[in-house]
Parts: structure tokens; sequence; C-alpha cells
């Protein structure tokens, strides 16, 4: 680790200003960029720390319904909070799958989906071919140990998966990452598209730029029957091997629409719209649903060793939907 | 009074979780500097320069060290056999690397940030040379040239016929079973305080025996032991991980030499994971031959384990195929595969650890298909005397283990293999555990003061499994005392000789040479007492002869003396350093683990629900702590079961994953509250006097091989290849 700067905002101002300076990194819960400087991932000059940033905390009702949830607010009280947990199950489910309690406490809802790749590659304390450590080097895991890499949108330049379980589930609400930035107005980031997928840049984690920070997340109507299920090895503390993210609309039996994004399966939360859409006037339980979801994962593609996450992530996705029904 | 076999609470936990324990990374002295190691990036070829200018500009950085700077070691080296020293090769005493994460330098800084930061910024140049994967290295048998490991036990092994014995037998099973490497990751890694004071050297290190360091560092620098001091007051784990002499240890008590300073190094987990050996990744051949009632005609074992280029460390894994079963004919062969890797060691739990996986998984698949229940397949096989040998036990409950055991799990009423609880799959499987019991030369001193406290005194080292609480109990008993009463004094070569906590012999040698000492003072007493010693009893500071009572401070009183001090030891036949039980008397550790697992074939789940292990592992001195040590043994195979696995990198020739980040071990989650221990009344008088054996190996044995037949009793598939991970459950 090289020696670096430190600088605490007071402001939100404060903090786009200090974070549109270059060679900065940003400083929430710490529980990610302490890998980063520790692993040699990043070796910013500055740190900035907005963790006690005024203003980007909490959980509020947004008028009409919907939920707005400030950048800052920790997991577990983003999990724990009542409108999180009636209204949004598989985010509040998702969150709680997370890390472990003491990491939860301290993680904040909106660094957790910036975490990057959990790719042993990635994350090796000597450089290993990776082009998202060293672009241009690479990628040892195409043909090495992939066993929990991707089976969606990955290229010969990068096979790794993004681990997030909040941002799967948040993919599955279609919610919205609100950015601001000094230089230029804030923007609204679907979140279905927030993370790069390799065929984009292989280079690349999320589409937010140098100096942009998250101030909040927002989430449009209400999701009660909506469910999160994490598959990994051992029963916590663990990145998924596969999750799924479901939210269902119903109308009686027939399902009226089904969201679905699965976690750790591609560079970005997945979305099976093939699915979605094929599911969509499907009576609950019939033989039509195994069908329709499978029609998702049509466009799924097994690495050298892990052809078994296909089969996994769609048992996984029925599953969920069974949980989801029974929620409420 | 009674107080060994007291469920006592451990002496030292207080200390423990206020933080007061001192373990070596805590150890600090004036002037010290800290190291930080520079690992190879290369599994192969030649440091042909190295560029440390950068590095010498970091503020607060001192030295950086290459292997020009290093001493060269003196010859008495050569005389300390492998072990106790892990490896003959060390590092920096030339520019060859033969495997990555090898140290070519050393950053000594003033602080441990700039050292880190320096080593970072450190350029090696290197000659690469083509390297061998280990484990697709071809399987050759050990070389006794290359090390001694491969003269810990007999390399082959053979008993009558068993090739024609299979042959002819009308029941056969083979198979193959492996595992992978893994890493002991005790919670604390490797760390060491070295300072010279002149020609002699003390070393603060995080060891599982303190007199092993000690012979060794005196030997590489070529001084008598009486100039080398370790001190160890508390280890955080060990496994085996630090059983042995490591290079970083030798390398640190090099650079304070060079420095003139305290030197103190702490690896990092990365660092733990490239310079201190795993359990070596290996394979089992197995081939059994039964008779229609079950009983085995003939069984061969053929195991390769992967080694490093320099040393030949032989797993002998084949050891439970001629010691677990009755059986005439038996072959058993071990051989090793070379690449350019770590050197693996000794982990819980060596040999029996990886041999009972492979062996309890063959019994299971063999009574399969004879059609017997697998508890009775292993009763009509029962090894009334050792098969190997011949010769009779040092003493085996093992049917009592087998009864107890499946009466508390309710073995032969147990659910249906595949019974259903919503989308979990219900199985349960059996096997037995056991573990050969090594014994070691040991000495202790007990004091004993006029007030009545006593104190014991032996360098042993206490790893975390409750010696210093048991040793308190021993001399407590001896001498009438409430062990509160009883300070104990371990960690530090200045006190008498003791035996290493490894080989799960340190409570029968150690605790041993503590009731001989404690048992000799009492005798000193009673005799200042007039007395003779066997007329009298100790309770509550007296020392009582029929109606005749004094307290132990009348009797000092009226010697003239403060205090009284003898010592005791526990003494091998021969004068040997260490055995594996008395001639003519081979001892084992005995028992059987039931577990019941859930699986979700759907998701490729794999949850245990619950286990029984029952033991006939000799006196236990303390039920609590070595019911804890029994538990911590079975979660310690159910990671090895469900989870547990260190990747090397054939392309890459490295560990993939150096952290606990990118290698799963249990969690308290995964650990249900269900596991049940349970010990049968046992005396073993010919393994040692206290009646004792080991146990803190014997948990951790059969766990992977019960819970691989549980998913087949649960699902009908048969797991071969550990760790018993989603890919091999999922459902086609």
């Amino acid at each position: 680790m090289q020696d670096f700067s430190y600088a605490r905002a007071t402001s939100r101002a404060e903090a786009l200003a200090l974070a549109a300076e270059g060679d900065t990194a940003i400083l929430a819960g710490g529980t990610e960029l302490l890998n980063w400087l520790r692993i040699g991932i990043a070796a910013p000059g500055r740190v900035v720390d907005i963790s006690r940033t005024p203003g980007m905390d909490g959980v509020e009702a947004l008028p009409g319904g919907g939920a707005r949830i400030g950048a800052l607010t920790r997991l577990n009280d983003a999990a724990q909070h009542p409108l999180i947990q009636h209204s949004y199950p598989v985010l509040s489910q998702a969150i709680l799958k997370s890390a472990s309690a003491q990491l939860r406490n301290l993680a904040t809802i909106g660094g957790n989906p910036l975490q990057r790749v959990r790719c042993p590659y990635f994350r090796a304390e000597e450089p290993t071919p990776c082009n998202k450590r060293a672009p241009g080097s690479g990628c040892a895991a195409l043909h090495g140990f992939n066993e929990k890499h991707a089976i969606f949108g990955w290229t010969e330049d990068c096979v790794a998966v993004q681990p997030s379980d909040p941002a799967a589930a948040l993919a599955a609400l279609d919610a919205v990452y609100v950015t601001e930035r000094r230089d230029a107005d804030g923007r609204r980031i679907p979140a279905r598209s927030f993370h790069v997928l390799p065929s984009e840049d292989p280079t690349a984690h999320t589409v937010l730029e140098p100096g942009e920070l998250i101030v909040s997340i927002e989430i449009a109507e209400p999701a009660t029957r909506s469910a999160y299920l994490k598959l990994r090895e051992r029963e916590s503390y663990e990145y998924a091997t596969v999750s799924a993210a479901v939210v269902l609309d119903l109308d009686g039996e027939v399902i009226r629409r089904a969201r679905i994004a699965l976690g750790s399966v591609a560079m970005r939360p997945w979305r099976l719209d093939e699915a979605e859409r094929r599911l969509q006037g499907q009576r609950l339980g019939g033989p039509e649903v195994e069908a329709a979801v499978d029609a998702g994962f049509a466009e799924a593609r097994p690495l050298s060793s892990n052809a078994y996450k296909i089969r996994l992530a769609r048992n996984a996705v029925l599953r969920t939907l069974n949980l989801a029904t029974r929620a409420s | 009074m009674k107080t060994s076999g007291d469920p006592i609470t451990r002496l030292d936990g207080p200390a423990k979780t206020t933080g007061a324990a001192r373990y070596a990374g805590d150890q600090a002295l004036p002037g010290q500097l800290h190291a930080v190691l520079v690992p190879s990036t290369i599994p192969a070829g030649r440091v042909t320069g190295i560029d440390a200018r950068a590095a010498l500009a970091t503020p607060g950085v001192v030295r950086v060290l290459t292997a020009s700077d290093m001493t060269r070691v003196h010859p008495d080296l050569d005389k300390i056999t492998c072990p106790p020293l892990a490896t003959r090769f060390l590092p920096m005493q030339g520019d060859q690397v033969l495997y990555e994460g090898q140290p070519v330098a050393i950053v000594l800084a003033e602080r441990l940030e700039p050292a880190e930061a320096a080593a970072a910024a450190i350029r090696v140049c290197y000659q690469r040379d083509a390297f061998t994967p280990p484990e697709t290295a071809p399987a050759e048998p050990p070389d006794p040239a290359k090390g001694d490991y491969s003269k810990s036990s007999a390399v082959t092994f053979q008993k009558g016929d068993a090739a024609a014995a299979i042959a002819a037998a009308p029941v056969r099973l083979a198979a193959r079973y492996t595992q992978p490497s893994r890493h002991a990751n005790p919670m604390e890694p490797s760390a060491i305080l070295a300072a010279w004071e002149g020609d002699r050297l003390t070393v603060y290190d995080a060891v599982q025996h303190l007199p092993a360091v000690q012979g060794a560092l005196a030997a590489v620098f070529g001084l008598g032991a009486d100039k080398v001091r370790v001190v160890s007051p508390h280890t955080g784990g060990g496994f085996g991980a630090k059983a042995f002499i490591w290079p970083h240890e030798i390398l640190t008590a090099m650079a304070a030499r060079v420095v003139g300073r305290p030197v103190k190094l702490a690896l990092s987990r990365q660092h733990m994971h490239a310079m201190v050996g795993p359990q070596p990744q290996m394979t089992h051949d197995l081939e059994l031959g039964a008779r229609p009632d079950g009983r085995l005609a003939g069984l061969t074992h053929a195991t390769a384990n992967i080694t490093s280029v320099t040393d030949d460390y032989v797993e002998f894994g084949a050891i439970p195929s001629r010691a677990f079963y009755a059986c005439d004919n038996i072959t058993t062969d071990h051989r090793v595969r070379r690449g350019h890797v770590t050197l693996p060691t000794f982990m819980r739990s060596p040999w029996d650890g990886p041999g009972s996986w492979a062996l309890g998984s063959a019994m299971d698949e063999l009574a399969r298909r004879l059609g017997v229940d697998p508890l009775d397949l292993r009763l009509a096989n029962h090894a009334d005397t050792d098969p190997e040998s011949g010769q009779p036990w040092s003493s085996k409950k093992l049917r009592e283990a087998y009864e107890e055991g499946a009466r508390r799990f309710g073995w032969r009423e147990r659910p249906r293999g595949g019974t259903r609880d919503g989308h979990w799959r219900i199985g349960c499987g059996m096997a037995d555990c056991s573990q050969g019991q090594a014994r070691f030369h040991s000495t202790a001193r007990v004091r004993l003061a006029a007030e009545g406290a006593a104190v014991v005194e032996s360098s042993f080292c206490d790893i975390g499994t409750g010696p210093a609480t048991v040793f308190a109990q021993v001399a407590a008993e001896a001498l009438g005392l409430d062990p509160r009463q009883v300070t104990v004094r371990s960690g530090d070569t200045d006190l008498p000789y003791s035996g290493p906590t490894y080989g799960s012999g340190t409570t029968l040698s150690t605790g041993a040479a503590v009731q001989r000492a404690a048992e000799r003072v009492r005798g000193r007493l009673a005799a200042l007492a007039g007395w003779a010693p066997e007329e009298t009893t100790m309770r509550e500071g007296r020392i009582t002869r029929a109606n005749e009572s004094r307290t132990i401070q009348e009797v000092l009183g009226a010697a003239g003396l403060p205090e009284l001090s003898s010592d005791g030891a526990f003494d091998l036949p021969g004068g040997a350093p260490v055995d594996m039980g008395e001639a003519g008397a081979p001892a084992r550790t005995f028992g059987a683990i039931f577990v019941e697992v859930g699986v979700d074939p759907e998701l490729g789940l794999l949850r245990l629900r619950r286990a029984v292990g029952a033991y006939s592992a000799g006196r236990i001195l303390n039920p609590r702590t070595a019911r804890s040590q029994m538990i911590g043994g079975i979660i310690w195979g159910w990671g090895m079961a469900a989870m547990e696995a260190s990747h090397y990198e054939p392309k890459l020739g490295r560990w993939l994953s150096k952290d606990l980040a990118g290698v799963a071990i249990p969690v308290n989650a995964d650990i249900p509250p269900e596991i049940e221990v349970a010990f049968v009344e046992e005396f073993d008088a010919r393994s040692g006097p206290l009646g004792a054996k080991g146990i803190g190996e014997l948990g951790a044995t059969g766990v992977a091989a019960a819970v691989a037949n549980a998913v087949y009793d649960a699902i009908g598939i048969r797991v071969r290849d550990l760790p018993i991970t989603p890919d091999k459950l999922l459902a086609a």
C-alpha cells in the first residue's frame, strides 16, 4: 500500500468538488476500498472520505409510491427499514445475504454496486493476465479456473462476473442510480445497465465517470411479491455462485409481469428479457413456465468449467418464482 | 480431590478474550525493524538482477537485503533432519527460484507501511526456466536422497498377496479418490521477532515446538543451543503450519544479524500461502476384495501426492489401509509428483485424514455392493490386533464407540436415504475415525510454594488447544490443589524441555512429565513431614497421614524452605525423542463419525444437519476442552468435505487464490448446534501413566468420507473428488 493524503468532505458540494479532482478514491464504508489498496487494485494519491456528508443517508417514501435510499445508507439500515422490508422484500433479502453482519454495518448501499469483480485472477496480489487489472494483458480465467465465472455476456477479453447482491435486486426492480457531478448535470442511470459488459469495454466496471457520485437510489412502485435466492457452497459470508432476484405482478394465478435478474452470471446483473416476455400471461405452476424460463437461457454460453451454472441458474429462477409467489 | 477429568473452563480464556495474551506479532523490542519479504513472481528460474533504488528512496526504509547480503548457513544445519526443518531448500542462499512466492529479497524499514510500499517498488529481473505443474507430473517413488520425510513411515508395505486375493474375491471394488491441496490458514499468520545480543539470539515466534526452532536456528549459525532462546507464550492456531522451521524464520534471524537490529516479520495471508506448505493434493487408488460375509480378502491402496522439486514430502495416506481393518492380504504404496510448488507439509489430520477419506468412502461403496449396513461391514472387519504388525493395540474400545455413536445418532433407526424435507433430500453416512498416536520425550518442573500455590514449568506451547489448563489440572490433582492455584509457565526454551504440540502427543507426553514432577514434589513434602509418601494424601493445602494433618506451610516452614521444586520426565524407550507407541503395543486412537446431511439436488446445495462422533481415545483429562477439540475437528472435516481447495494454477505456476476471500472455509452458519461428542471410558496404561491419548487430530479424520457417504445415501451420487461442490450435486 502506498501513502496517500486524506480529506473529509463536510457537505455534498464539497464531496463533489473533491471527487472531481484526479487521482482520488472515494471512501464511503471503506470495506472494499481497503481491499483495493491492500491488493494494489487502486493506488490513489488521495482518499476523500464522504462517509459523514450530511443528507446522503436514510430511506424515504417517494410521493406517488416508490422509495429513495440515500447512497450512504448502511446496508443493514437499508435492509431493516420497514419500507424496504415490506414493499421491496427482494432488496431486503439481497442485502441481508451480502457479506457479514459486521461488514453490513459499515458498507453503504451506494458503495456496494461499485465493488469490483471477485475473479481470483483480478484479485491476485501479483499481476496475472487480466484486462481489468492491466488492459491488454489478456484474460487468464478464459482457459483457467472459471467454475464461478460468466455464462452470459462474456468475451474472450473478460469472463468475470459482478457479484453484488443488492445490484441484482435493484436491476430486477428497475431501480435508478441518481448521480451528481461538479462539472456536469447529474444522471439517472438504470440499474440494469449501470455495469459495463466486456463487449463494451473489458477494462471497465461501471458507467460511472471520474468524479461522479451516486447520491441516492430510487425505486418505483412497491414490489411486495418479490424474492431473492442466493446459492453458494457455504451458508453465509460468501459471494454467490448464482443468485436470482424475481419481482412478480400477478393477476390471481396469472403472471401479469415478471422481472428476473440473475447475479454472478455476467459482468452486470442479467435480466432474462426473453423469459420475462414469455412468462407474461402464463399461469403459475403451469408447464409453460419452465419453457419460458428455459428460453431466457438460450443465449447462455458456458466456459470450460462452468456449464453447471446454466442449469443451476435456471433452477434458481424457477425456485425464486415460487418464493416470490408466496411473498407479500 | 479429583481435578483431572473435571470439565473446568480454560484458565487462559480471560487473557485471550481480553487481548492480554501476547502472541509473536504482538511483541516489540526497542530499535526493531519491520521486514517484508519480496516474493518471486516466477515459479522457476534465476534472479538476474534486483533494482531496489526506488525502494531505498522510500522514507523509513533502512536496508534491502538480497541473496548476496545474507550469511551462508553453517554446516551444522546438515545435521538437522526434515522434519523438524521444514525443507532443505533455503531461499536467498543463491539466485535459484524453485517456486512462485519464494522470498528473493527482504525490505527492512522503521515502520511496516514503508516496508510494504518499498517491497512493492522493488523490480526483480529473472531468467525464466520451464516449470513443472506438480499435479500432472509423473507419480514416482520417493527418493530418500530428497530429504528425510520418506523415512517417517514405510513407503511400501506388503502382507500376503493382495492382488491374488482381490482377483479371487467374489465382491470387488476398484476406485480412485482425490483431494485438493488445502492450506492450514491458522487465525494468526506466522510471525517472528528476532534479536541478537552479541552471539546470543532471542526469537519470539509463532511455533508448535520451541526446542526444534532453537536447535535449527543454533545450527544455522553454528551456535550451541544454549545461545538461542525461543519465546512463544501463545500461538494462534497451528494445524501443522507452524510445526516445523520454515525459511522465513531463518531469514529473519539472518536479517537481524546482518543489520545488527531486532527484526520483526509477520507474514501476510498471501505470503503465508506461498511460503508455508499446505496439505498436498493427492490421489488414492484403492482396490478391495471381500468375501460374501463382508470380510476383506484383500486390500491395496496406492497414493500419489504433490511435492516440491527440492524435497520429497510424502503424505502417508495409505496408512489407514494397513491399520483400520483386519485383512490378511494388504499392499500399500506411496508416490510423489514433483513440481515447482511450495513444499507441502503436515496438516490436521496428516496421513490418516487423507487416508480415511479414501478408505472410508471405499468401504461404503463396498457395503452397498454387498448389501450390508456400513456399520456391520466395519464390525465384520474389526481389527482386534494391529493388521500391520500383528501386535496387540495399547488399548482399543472401538466396538464400544461404534455402539455409543450408533445409539446416540439413532443409526439403526435412521430415515431411509433420500427421505424428503421440503426441497431437501436427507442422507446419513458414517465412517471410521482413527489417528496414529505419537509420543514425545518431555520434561517439566513443578514448584510448590509454602502458601500452597504451585507453578508448572515446561517449554511446551499452547496453540489454542488448552494444555495449560489440562496440565494445571494434572498438577493440582497430584498436590491436592485447586487448578486455579496452579500457574503454568510455558512457551520459553529457558524452561524444561517439552515435546511438540503436534501429532496429538502433547497431553500424554508433557502431561506425564508434569504428573511425575508433581508426584515427586509430593513425595519430598511427605518425607519432610517424616511420613512415607504412599501413606499420605494431599487436599486443600494440607498433607495428611491417618489422623495427622499439617499444612504445606508448616512442613516447609519447619524445614526452612521457601518452596519445593522437582523435575519430572516422560522418557521413551532407548532415549528416543519420538515414537508411535510402546514396542509391541502400537498406539492409535479410534472412533466413528455419523452425519446427517441435506442435499438440494436442484440447487446443488449440501448442508450438515447433525453429527455424532464417538471415540475411543484413552482417558479424557478435561471433557470440556476435549469436546471443543472434537467439534473443531468435525468442523475441520466438514470444510474438507464441502468446500476447501487451494488450486495450483498450472499455466501460471502459482497458487491461484492466496486469501480467505478466494478459498472458502466453514463459517458459523454452516455448523448446526446438533453436534454430539462422546468418549468411551478407557485408560491406556501402555501409552503413558496418565492413561490418556491424543485427540487433536482424531476428530478431523473420517468426516469427509462420512459426508460423501451421506450424500450418496441422499441422492445416489457418489462423489470421489473433494470438495463436494454444487457442480457435483446438480441433478442431471
